[in-house]
């Protein structure tokens, strides 16, 4: 949408009743196997917004949010889980009697109430996220510490819900969807056809989200941030809050996310947290372009249905290709598909390859020149 | 005492195999700057170079020596991950040098690859492979000078090379022909056997120590004097010392930083394929080997502090320690009258994975008062 700032509103317009036409449609075109593919993917397209915020224009790589995007999906699933463990012994859910728990623990409690629940998968990432983020950015730590450590914590986390099954079922994992919400089980079609709309009209809302983000002097300053954070402290601002506050909104939008994926896929389990998947969350938006914030939509919604296409077709050539796709979006795309789009063109492919030589004027103007981002 | 004693030990087996595990990376981040996100495949490849390597003492022809192997499996272990993180450094990590995130998600992509290699690609060809790059490297290196100097210089090489190729073709033939069991691709984890020397353990003040932790222990601490011999006293550590401190400033005292750069990479890499030696002799060996150490072995390296040898030891050791004393529920063991609300904490902490848990707390926390770890860097920047 950004490849020209100016552009006839009447093709805007245009546009936006093509997609809120496919929205609408999508149920009724794609089988319910596909659609609730589709449907996961768009929910990982919200990670992937959180993801581009934090990476893309403040420079945070994260290689954590697995533990946020499977917070949210543990809140959502506690409830579903409540709500329908009415009929179980003691009332509460059927895992507990695996084990002979004859009480809730107290943590499960509050997750009674759909309200409580509706706020819990976002806010409990987002703060679990705003304290990770506060202990570290006020160390200063950042750059590739900082990824190691939200790396460490993805294990720390993934550990600590692995061993408990006592508490939340371990390594099993909740399951949705045998599980009822509206009188309903949440994986028959009807329901999960209402949670592919709710999670489309999420997408949009949290683009729409982002983009407001950026778009303010907070963008600015977070853009600063990236580029020289010395210079944004000399200037007055305090990065520590800033970084903090964006990186606690990324974890929120990966809470969202990961109860949409959740409710879609049927269950959660310590699988969310593993090492693999956050990284692969990262490739998203690389892949998309970063620092765009419709590449991460596409990049998510893309390289999901490829990888399920090619894993259907060649099962072993998936790992390759991911690989691959790595090492060649770092090498020679830097900015993403998207981004390259945007900025200097195809043929600019063949000097990054290095196939064919770049005419060098002044690096240091050219180094300033390539840092502009649109948004 | 005895229980003291044998916690002691217990922590400096863990430690032992976490140190030399994070020694090639802490060399390789904290002289380069460069996250190797591949190192835990390194360590992989390493392992896997053990199992060959013992395949192939069980031929015939060098079955006495078959004791002997481990010794051997380590300077293959070194040499075949030496060789991958040369050829790694020299295709994908030199053009992202002072981009460090970007160096990260490269070498994970490598890491993605290496992972599925091994999976689908039987052992005896990425011997073949691992044989043709080291004749063709090392070749040029040992033939006379002005032999390749002289205007046939392109002949001579493309011949070098296409003998190589040969050479890793025959003895990939050889090898899936006469072993079975590395003609085949297969993603199922395979077994070490350790010689037979090696098993049981020696009896000390009533204590057993198991014999391969020994061995591990031993090849640490010998990885890490060599290291700091190679980097303190010989002419290339002097000079992968001053590429650290100042690029450009060596550049133009004449030192070749490209080669600097290999070096260090290749010792680095080579290192962890020490460690998968370490790594194969605990375990079995799978392609996933390597990603369960990885890391442990970061939070080693920004727990010592960057770039400081004696931080890395200090710092393995003490999670070490620190994993046996909690995972293993020993606190309760040292200290029965303990209160019991601190016991009962204690008791929820008493397994590995929980263990780990505490710890990364513990390193947090650590972190707040000094965040760049035990022994920081000292420099006069901006930002620390």
């Amino acid at each position: 949408m950004n490849i020209d700032t100016k552009r006839d509103p009447r093709i805007s317009f245009f546009i936006w009743v093509v997609i809120i036409a496919l929205i609408i449609a999508t149920p009724s075109l794609l089988p319910v196997f596909r659609l609730n593919l589709l449907g996961r993917y768009l929910s990982l397209a919200i990670v992937a917004l959180g993801v581009d915020l934090i990476w893309g224009f403040t420079g945070l790589l994260s290689l954590g949010q697995g533990v946020f995007f499977a917070l949210g999906g543990y809140s959502a699933a506690m409830y579903l889980q409540l709500n329908s463990s009415g009929s179980f012994p003691n009332g509460i859910p059927e895992f507990f009697g695996l084990y002979g728990v004859q009480k809730l623990p107290f943590f499960w409690e509050p997750f009674k109430s759909p309200i409580f629940a509706l706020i819990a998968i976002w806010a409990i990432p987002a703060l679990v996220a705003g304290c990770l983020g506060f202990l570290v950015f006020r160390n200063r730590i950042k750059g590739v510490y900082f990824s190691i450590l939200t790396q460490a914590s993805l294990l720390v986390f993934f550990n600590l819900f692995n061993g408990q099954q006592r508490l939340i079922n371990g390594t099993n994992g909740l399951k949705t969807d045998v599980t009822e919400l509206f009188g309903q089980m949440v994986g028959s079609d009807s329901i999960q056809r209402l949670f592919f709309w709710i999670t489309a009209i999420l997408v949009l809302l949290s683009w729409f989200f982002t983009k407001w983000i950026i778009r303010g002097r907070f963008g600015d300053i977070l853009i600063g941030i990236r580029d020289d954070e010395a210079r944004v402290r000399f200037a007055g601002y305090n990065p520590t809050i800033f970084k903090t506050i964006v990186f606690s909104i990324a974890g929120g939008l990966a809470g969202i996310s990961g109860a949409l994926y959740t409710i879609q896929s049927g269950i959660v389990s310590p699988q969310f947290m593993t090492v693999p998947f956050s990284i692969e969350m990262v490739i998203w938006v690389a892949v998309g372009g970063r620092g765009t914030l419709l590449g991460a939509i596409l990049g998510a919604v893309f390289i999901n249905y490829a990888k399920s296409l090619v894993s259907e077709a060649l099962p072993a050539s998936w790992m390759f290709i991911q690989g691959g796709l790595f090492i060649l979006v770092v090498t020679a795309l830097p900015e993403g598909v998207l981004g390259w789009l945007q900025s200097d063109r195809p043929k600019n492919l063949l000097i990054r390859l290095g196939i064919s030589k770049p005419i060098r004027t002044y690096p240091s103007l050219e180094a300033k020149g390539k840092d502009e981002v649109n948004s | 005492m005895q229980l003291i004693l044998e916690s002691l030990f217990n922590g400096l087996a863990i430690g032992s195999v976490l140190l030399i595990a994070a020694l090639g990376l802490a060399i390789v981040f904290g002289l380069m700057g460069v996250i190797n996100l591949a190192h835990g495949e390194l360590m992989m490849l390493g392992a896997y170079s053990t199992y060959v390597t013992q395949l192939i003492f069980k031929l015939p022809a060098l079955k006495p020596f078959y004791n002997s192997y481990i010794i051997v499996s380590l300077l293959v272990a070194f040499l075949v991950s030496s060789i991958v993180g040369i050829l790694l450094e020299k295709s994908i990590i030199r053009r992202l040098y002072g981009n460090p995130l970007e160096t990260l998600l490269a070498t994970w992509g490598v890491s993605l690859i290496l992972q599925q290699f091994v999976r689908s690609v039987p052992l005896a060809y990425g011997s073949g492979f691992i044989i043709t790059v080291f004749t063709g490297l090392i070749v040029p290196l040992i033939i006379p000078e002005h032999l390749i100097s002289n205007k046939s210089k392109r002949y001579i090489k493309s011949g070098i090379w296409s003998i190589s190729v040969l050479i890793g073709i025959l003895t990939a033939n050889y090898l899936s022909t006469t072993i079975s069991k590395l003609g085949r691709a297969s993603a199922r984890n395979v077994d070490v056997t350790a010689p037979a020397w090696m098993r049981g353990g020696i009896d000390i003040l009533g204590i057993t120590f198991p014999v391969t932790r020994l061995v591990i222990i031993v090849i640490t601490i010998i990885a890490v004097i060599s290291v700091t011999v190679f980097l303190n006293r010989s002419v290339w550590g002097m000079r992968i010392r001053a590429v650290t401190q100042n690029r450009s400033m060596s550049e133009c005292l004449g030192i070749s930083s490209e080669k600097v750069d290999i070096l260090t990479f290749g010792i680095g890499s080579g290192l962890a394929g020490i460690a998968g030696v370490a790594v194969s002799l605990l375990g079995s060996v799978g392609p996933n080997v390597g990603s369960s150490y990885i890391v442990g072995c970061f939070m080693v390296v920004v727990l010592g502090g960057v770039g400081n040898l004696l931080g890395t030891i200090i710092a393995s050791f003490s999670i070490g320690i620190m994993t046996d004393l909690i995972g293993a529920g020993r606190l309760l063991t040292i200290w029965p009258e303990m209160p019991s609300s601190l016991a009962s904490t204690v008791n929820f902490f008493a397994t590995t994975s929980m263990a780990r848990v505490l710890i990364f707390a513990l390193i947090v926390a650590f972190l707040q008062f000094r965040p760049a770890g035990l022994f920081p860097q000292k420099g006069r920047m901006v930002e620390g």
